[in-house]
């Protein structure tokens, strides 16, 4: 059973992650006083792309192909290495938090490369704009889980969440607050939620992550969509793990107080994107800096005690 | 209880960088306004214990900071009809990565300082940052209202500095203190004042040269 157990986590999140996407729009159609889209809207959509077939322009290279098919592979092998639930992933090892950042740094270059690839102005244009928000959101990222490795003193991931007690929340408030409202506004802007980007908006001059994947179709649509809800399982796990660390012991008793963080974390995203607009293009790097000013004061915590 | 103490410190850094990087001169007042209150309450915390004459003392202090202040601030940016940004000689980006250099090296100064240990962690990086922060808006905004408001803000972290040495011996000299910042706003207040009704501006860029002679190129006003 102890064997399996990873196994049967992995799977969940592979099944669990498209639901998060459905509470979002639930709770955001509730805002609006509207019915919305089903929840389980997402795995519709892709089943229906599917068996779609994939149509390719003959200006595209391979790269156009490789884009979907390697992002949503880098994005399942960090889901591997990630926590579910305070028990380590079946691909943790030491260190492995710089190998994660790195696969989502390769996710996002092979979708900025395909973008490019078909040659379009607007995909250029949001390519452009991806890789701009990057600049702030990755150092970002990768500052808030050193400073998280600094409060734990541990280097893997999984480590770090084990060792995550509701005692270190007393001894280490401010860093760890600091470093979960990093990376909830990391989340925010690595899915292209809304004070960044509008996953609803369908004008190409202010599209950022959708202009990318316009020239896609069918099965590689899936996998982009796919992905892209598993990425944001990925950061709404971190943020579950951080703010959720007490352990009971007991595998299905913190598996269900996991999911329900994960669908608190998804309704308040809903929230977030019902109460605020999105930010003017210049204003979203002063956000981001944001994250980024967090995440270093809570290293600097870390390292000065 | 210190735990709240040290959130209340990250309040006040983050403060420090909100200062640093808004654009508007109300707000900024109203930032500054509430770093004095957060600052008011921090031997609150810190203490522990609330005794009547620290209590006093706290209410005192943000009545100052959290109105006087303000409010003093507000009627010299009306009379002086200041418009309503701040006019920052550098960019905002570089302003809030001054900021956050300028923690790094207070907490590497905090840690070599010889002061009385203090229960509450960060209070001098805290206050040597604040002090800062209050020197980079005098130096690089270009209205002698914000170099006011550059002022307040180093005088919250020279309060705060007094928290870290002691913390409730210091009450006479700190109130003394607060009574010259508080006569020095209001003097500045009025200085303020005639300054906008001689020249028609505050920007003190402008003033650098004492001479009524002024070079066809400057001639801006």
């Amino acid at each position: 059973m102890e064997t399996i157990k990873p196994l049967i986590q992995y799977l969940a999140v592979l099944c669990l992650s498209p639901l998060l996407l459905g509470i979002i729009n639930r709770v955001k159609a509730w805002f609006a006083g509207r019915r919305g889209s089903p929840l389980l809207q997402l795995y519709f959509d892709l089943y229906k792309l599917s068996y779609k077939t994939s149509v390719y322009s003959r200006t595209t290279t391979w790269l156009f192909r490789a884009g979907p098919i390697i992002g949503l592979g880098a994005i399942l092998c960090a889901l591997a290495a990630l926590p579910f639930a305070g028990r380590p992933g079946f691909l943790a090892f030491d260190g492995d938090f710089i190998f994660l950042i790195y696969l989502l740094g390769l996710a996002r270059f092979f979708t900025v490369l395909a973008a490019l690839d078909t040659g379009s102005s607007f995909e250029g244009m949001g390519a452009s704009r991806e890789i701009q928000f990057a600049v702030f959101a990755e150092p970002a990222f990768f500052l808030s889980l050193a400073a998280l490795s600094k409060a734990t003193g541990r280097l893997s991931l999984s480590g770090m969440f084990l060792a995550l007690e509701p005692a270190s929340w007393q001894a280490a408030a401010p860093a760890l607050l600091l470093l979960t409202a990093a990376l909830f506004i990391i989340l925010l802007a690595e899915n292209s939620r809304v004070p960044v980007d509008d996953p609803n908006t369908h004008l190409e001059l202010t599209m950022v992550h959708e202009v990318m994947v316009l020239d896609h179709g069918g099965p590689d649509l899936g996998f982009i969509l796919y992905g892209a809800a598993l990425k944001l399982w990925f950061f709404g796990a971190l943020i579950a793990s951080a703010v959720l660390p007490r352990h009971s012991g007991s595998w299905l008793y913190d598996g269900l107080a996991f999911l329900a963080m994960m669908a608190v974390i998804a309704a308040g995203i809903g929230v977030v994107e019902s109460v605020m607009a999105r930010l003017r293009m210049i204003k979203v790097q002063y956000l981001l800096m944001a994250a980024l000013v967090f995440s270093v004061l809570a290293l600097l915590f870390q390292t000065g005690r | 209880m210190n735990t709240f103490a040290e959130l209340t410190i990250v309040f006040i850094i983050l403060l420090n960088l909100a200062l640093a990087v808004s654009g508007s001169l109300s707000v900024c007042i109203r930032l500054a306004a509430v770093q004095g209150v957060a600052a008011g309450l921090l031997p609150l915390l810190a203490a522990g214990g609330v005794r009547g004459r620290a209590m006093a003392f706290a209410g005192f202090i943000i009545l100052l900071k959290g109105v006087v202040f303000p409010w003093l601030m507000f009627r010299a940016r009306e009379k002086t009809g200041a418009r309503r940004d701040v006019d920052p000689l550098i960019g905002y980006p570089a302003s809030i990565m001054l900021c956050l250099g300028a923690f790094a090296a207070s907490s590497w100064l905090g840690s070599r300082l010889p002061l009385p240990h203090s229960s509450v962690a960060y209070i001098v990086p805290a206050s040597l940052a604040t002090i800062f922060t209050g020197f980079l808006l005098i130096t690089t905004r270009a209205k002698a209202i914000t170099q006011v408001l550059g002022y307040l803000v180093i005088e919250n972290g020279i309060y705060i500095f007094g928290l870290a040495l002691f913390v409730e011996q210091p009450l006479m000299v700190e109130l003394a203190i607060l009574l010259d910042v508080f006569v020095a706003v209001f003097v500045m207040g009025i200085a303020i004042f005639h300054i906008s009704r001689e020249f028609d501006h505050i920007d003190t860029d402008q003033m650098a040269e004492l001479t009524d002679w002024h070079r066809p190129e400057d001639a801006k006003w």
